[in-house]
């Protein structure tokens, strides 16, 4: 696990050097935001639609965050080097993931106060936990995804197109069960706090299943070719 | 490269400089498959009697539901051929090409039952499509082997694509059974007025039955006839890449020679 947050530092650290999150992903993504509701025309067709419509933003920016955590370990091979110290793949994967994580975490939270302030969606005092926990497990299931279908496109020829065309898929059930659990955070009509809680237990089920492939998988995937 | 060159001998009869995919065993197979193919056109369109709700647009079921199951079977049989060859990855990359052409004629299968299924929905629905799980499932898959198949088709080092689809097709079988859960419980909380009956069951009778068995026979037959085929012309392409690579070095050594 050692050698995970190490791996972990070191992406924030690029990452903080770089600022890609602050000036380009989390505008990009709060764009989404303004063109969804500029799309949708209608302020309460917003409002109910609101909590979907945060986690298909987080979907499109993930794809740009995990590009770039790939991009830098294969420029130059970084990754080799990596791979071929003492670094087991697993603690890679994980380290990159928790890396990811962190990411997407701020950029989550960033896209619930564009929905308060620009949607008007509403958190009462007693959903406050329901929404951090949802948020919580839903980042780590995107992380765990993301970071995994990075490597298998990673140093591919057009992988931008492609890491959508693969992962997005797999988040489907994700982008269900957030949605539903944040709809239920921000005061839904339809999904009462019950249902909220067992759509975040489907989101942590998801990460789980999905943490485990990407360490079982993710030595193969990066292993370089003799 | 040895290992490819290796198995190519096996692939196809390769005799003249002509190469073929066919054996004696493809050619029974397609035979079979023409014939009763032939009889399940025949029954669905003449003998099988209309039903009495749907009327003839019944008669979609019959290259509908072998379509659907066929497509099925090619993604157990991808995600089957992708363990083992992630398993023995140092030997050949046989399961891989069958793991790729299996995940093709699957695509095929499923676009069929897809398009079959939305034309049967239009006419006993009045909708082509219901976000049922079943079939919001079965989109999923679909566009997972799409993905599938755009990786494999990237131009790459063949253990490596080998590696990665593998992967791939594994990480589909724990996609699917989440998603399937997912939509399940999604469409259960709201779950709106269905259309006529959302199963469409029909009562068989004897000779619907047997014409709908034979439609998955026959579909069975022609999706083994195309995997095998696929299979073999995947391996002649790697053989010919290999020997193409084999000619540029003898080819540079006798200019070192000279």
């Amino acid at each position: 696990m050692r050698q995970a947050l190490v791996v972990a530092r070191k992406d924030l650290l690029i990452e903080w050097r770089a600022r890609l999150l602050l000036v380009r992903v989390a505008p990009f993504a709060l764009l989404v935001l303004v063109l969804f509701a500029v799309a949708l025309d209608s302020e309460p067709l917003i409002l109910r639609a609101a909590a979907g419509l945060v986690w298909l933003a987080m979907l499109f920016s993930s794809l740009m965050l995990v590009q770039r955590s790939f991009d830098v370990e294969t420029d130059d091979g970084a990754v080799d080097v990596l791979l071929t110290g003492t670094v087991e793949p697993a603690q890679v994967y994980l380290g990159k993931m928790l890396a990811a994580f962190a990411q997407l975490l701020a950029l989550a939270t960033t896209l619930v106060l564009g929905a308060v302030v620009l949607y008007g969606a509403t958190v009462g005092a007693d959903h406050l936990v329901l929404l951090v926990t949802a948020t919580l497990s839903a980042a780590w299931g995107l992380s765990s995804v993301g970071t995994l279908y990075g490597a298998v496109v990673a140093n591919m020829s057009g992988r931008d197109s492609l890491l959508a065309l693969l992962a997005l898929p797999v988040t489907a059930p994700l982008l269900i069960a957030a949605s539903r659990a944040t709809e239920a955070a921000f005061g839904s009509q339809t999904i009462d706090t019950a249902s909220g809680w067992a759509w975040t237990a489907l989101l942590v089920v998801f990460a789980v299943t999905f943490t485990a492939a990407g360490a079982a998988a993710f030595g193969t995937l990066m292993e370089s070719d003799a | 490269m040895t290992s490819t060159t290796g198995s190519a001998t096996s692939a196809g009869n390769t005799s003249a400089g002509t190469a073929t995919t066919g054996t004696l065993f493809t050619r029974i197979i397609g035979a079979a498959a023409i014939i009763i193919t032939a009889w399940v056109v025949v029954s669905a369109f003449f003998i099988t009697p209309a039903d009495v709700q749907q009327g003839d647009s019944v008669r979609i079921m019959y290259a509908h539901v072998p379509a659907a199951w066929i497509a099925y079977l090619a993604f157990i049989t991808t995600a089957v051929a992708s363990g083992i060859s992630l398993v023995r990855r140092h030997r050949t990359l046989g399961f891989d090409r069958v793991a790729g052409a299996s995940a093709e004629v699957g695509v095929l299968f499923m676009g069929l039952a897809l398009i079959t299924g939305s034309l049967w929905g239009r006419l006993t629905w009045g909708t082509f499509w219901q976000w049922d799980p079943r079939l919001t499932t079965t989109l999923f898959l679909f566009v997972t082997y799409v993905g599938y198949l755009a990786v494999r088709s990237i131009d790459t080092n063949p253990q490596r694509r080998a590696r990665r689809s593998a992967v791939l097709a594994l990480l589909a079988v724990l996609e699917i059974p989440l998603v399937h859960f997912s939509v399940v419980l999604w469409r259960s909380l709201h779950q709106e007025a269905s259309v006529l009956n959302p199963d469409g069951d029909v009562r068989l009778d004897d000779v619907m039955l047997f014409t709908l068995f034979s439609g998955v026979v026959a579909f069975t037959l022609i999706f083994v006839w195309l995997v095998m085929h696929r299979q073999r012309l995947a391996a002649l392409q790697d053989a010919q890449l290999g020997a193409g690579l084999e000619a540029a070095i003898a080819m540079r050594r006798a200019e070192t020679v000279a």
